[in-house]
């Protein structure tokens, strides 16, 4: 009940905005701002663009002119992908209707309903989504910070990381040490760190096969761990080695100046260090007082909706909605829900209730796919997962190739339905 | 005759369930089924001793194959592919496939439009299964068991899909399923006629299809929904 009368002052809040923001005279269209043109954010502006057919004002704050997905960057790393193949510009979604503007949020007013822009201005908004994804806790691995990604790369956000860590693995002396530090939970892409352990195997066994690979995890559990080692004992026999929390995964520390890491007091040499820190919301979020103390930022379950801020939504990685994963497909999910409700609060469209899915593939060697995923609905309080399917351990490799080139059915059907 | 045939089996199922798995129900008349085979099926497939691919793959021994595992070049793409993801050939798998192959297996070549008796249907496929290993003599074959009705109701065919909800469900499809109806590694579903991707939804959901995901998808929609979603995809054009 509580929620409803929120939501109802909510929205005269918002007509009431609309009348009286100076910006929005002789504009009656509603205006939709949107922060982050990811999987989340690229995906809501479009949809909100498209099928209001005009009648919302959608701008969309992203930095970067090409946006480099993170899904498919390990098949980059393992040679699988062209590094081109991952980015992607915002020519067919202005062609959409979405105002683009390529600058930083720096900041949200959330009582003036404005954001404001690095180089100077604000847009203001009656409705707004953030999806910003994924920043890194401070000091979440002792001795590294975002100063050393040079030498100890993340490779956790496309782009230049990942031409960074693959140009690593390639040059690594004969017979090197490639570690990870894998992270904590929650963070982005739960099998995302384990694939790329496939994928850099994939490399060494061919150009480097006595290289060895150390993943140095705090979990003691992680996501298709019986596929992934499955895949690792028989492609990549003897050349990974998985140190969990039981002996000392949890307790570690790099030294980027001397390629060092220390586990549990025992020091190691690497040649490859692939740090994977905590994660966090992106800033934005953190800067619009959308966050908790767990560093996320906490949504309704149907519909996405700030537990801060009525008018706002937070999508994709940043946001806390309960048991989906961290996922460009969650994300893109999720945005729809948003863009429904968001339409239907400013236009008397219908709104429908949220539906949510997610399904996520590796790739372990050449032709050997894998999947997990689920379907999902607003619960009381989170999101909750309704049906789950993985891969099955020992399934034959014609289902594999299969599965593979779903993926590459699944990357090409996304990217298109977010960047046209 | 037909009706005598159906409640044989459910008094079968009924009184002896155990026992009506565990030996051949004889499920229809295979004297009537040969016929059957002759009429609708003859001009395709061959069957029995020195049975020969032709236009379509040769039947013998299909009970508990694979779909589309044949060394046969005729083939469509999505047979195999159901296949690999788990289609086998059991007595539910077969019957739908008989009724209506497309609802099956959406891109089959097989250009039959289907056998709309379900009484037929257990005839033919009692002669057919003649031709596979049967369990009173290879206990390990395929069991006979019949399997509760997979057709469609009418109603649920006629329903109206509401397309504009339709539009809005079918967000969690295209995030795989390409709206240009694009099919490289993920099948096109766009321009569907309604009633095949009726059938097909309904498959996944009653797990006779094999895929994962798309089981997963369907298992929440319900009758009015996967009309909403075939409206929709119905009325997109194929860019």
């Amino acid at each position: 009940m509580k929620l409803n009368r929120r939501r109802f002052l909510g929205s005269a809040t918002a007509a009431s905005a609309i009348l009286s923001a100076p910006a929005l005279l002789g504009n009656a269209r509603p205006r939709v701002v949107v922060i982050g043109g990811g999987s989340g954010g690229g995906t809501a502006a479009r949809y909100l663009a498209t099928d209001s057919n005009g009648a919302l004002d959608v701008t969309l704050i992203e930095p970067s002119r090409m946006y480099y997905t993170c899904y498919f960057s390990n098949l980059y790393l393992g040679g699988f992908w062209e590094f081109d193949a991952l980015g992607h510009d915002y020519g067919n979604m202005a062609m959409s209707g979405v105002n683009i503007i390529h600058d930083w949020a720096m900041a949200v007013d959330r009582d003036a309903q404005t954001v404001s822009l690095g180089a100077g201005g604000t847009v203001p908004y009656d409705r707004l989504v953030v999806s910003p994804g994924i920043d890194f806790v401070d000091g979440a691995v002792p001795g590294w910070d975002v100063s050393q990604q040079g030498k100890m790369p993340h490779a956790y956000k496309s782009g230049t990381q990942a031409q960074l860590l693959k140009s690593q693995v390639e040059n690594m002396r004969e017979g090197g040490v490639y570690a990870m530090i894998a992270p904590p939970n929650p963070y982005r892409c739960p099998p995302g760190p384990y694939e790329r352990i496939s994928m850099v195997a994939h490399i060494l066994s061919e150009r480097n096969p006595t290289a060895k690979i150390l993943i140095v995890d705090p979990k003691e559990n992680f996501s298709k761990r019986g596929l992934f080692e499955e895949g690792w004992n028989r492609h990549y026999a003897g050349m990974v080695d998985w140190i969990g929390p039981d002996f000392g995964g949890d307790n570690v520390e790099v030294r980027p100046d001397d390629m060092e890491v220390v586990i549990d007091g025992m020091v190691e040499s690497v040649d490859v260090c692939n740090v994977i820190p905590a994660q966090k919301a992106g800033k934005i979020a953190d800067l619009a007082g959308l966050t908790n103390d767990a560093g996320w930022a906490p949504v309704m379950p149907q519909d996405m909706r700030s537990r801060m801020d009525d008018n706002v939504f937070v999508l994709g990685d940043a946001s806390q909605q309960g048991a989906m994963p961290k996922s460009g497909y969650s994300a893109n999910s999720q945005a729809k829900v948003v863009a429904n409700v968001i339409r239907g609060e400013l236009t008397d469209s219908r709104i429908f209730p949220a539906r949510y899915s997610n399904a996520c593939w590796s790739l372990i060697a050449t032709d050997d796919g894998v999947k997990v995923g689920a379907s999902y609905e607003p619960g009381e309080d989170e999101i909750e997962s309704v049906s789950s399917f993985i891969s099955e351990t020992g399934e034959d490799a014609e289902l594999r190739r299969q599965t593979y080139e779903e993926s590459i059915g699944w990357y090409n059907g996304i990217v298109d339905d977010i960047f046209g | 005759m037909r009706h005598s045939t159906y409640l044989f089996c459910a008094v079968a199922l009924t009184l002896a369930p155990g026992a009506a798995l565990a030996q051949a129900v004889p499920l229809g008349d295979p004297a009537q089924g040969a016929e059957l085979y002759q009429q609708e099926c003859a001009a395709c497939h061959q069957i029995g001793e020195g049975a020969e691919h032709r236009i379509g793959p040769k039947l013998n021994r299909i009970f508990d194959r694979r779909a589309g595992s044949l060394e046969f070049d005729g083939y469509s793409e999505a047979l195999p592919r159901q296949g690999r993801d788990g289609l086998h050939w059991d007595f539910p798998r077969l019957d739908a496939y008989i009724a209506n192959p497309r609802s099956l297996v959406s891109g089959t070549n097989m250009g039959y439009p289907g056998l709309e008796d379900a009484g037929e249907r257990a005839d033919l496929i009692a002669f057919i299964r003649a031709f596979s290993d049967r369990p009173q003599d290879i206990p390990e074959a395929a069991p006979t068991a019949f399997a509760p009705e997979v057709q469609l109701p009418a109603e649920v065919l006629e329903i109206e899909g509401d397309a504009e909800y339709g539009e809005f469900l079918s967000a969690s499809c295209t995030t795989c399923h390409q709206r240009s109806g694009d099919h490289a590694g993920i099948p096109g579903i766009v321009g569907w006629p309604e009633e095949d991707f009726v059938v097909a939804m309904h498959a996944y959901k009653q797990e006779l299809r094999p895929h994962q995901v798309m089981q997963s998808v369907a298992q929440r929609l319900d009758d009015e929904e996967i009309a909403a979603l075939a409206a929709y995809f119905r009325a997109l054009r194929r860019e």
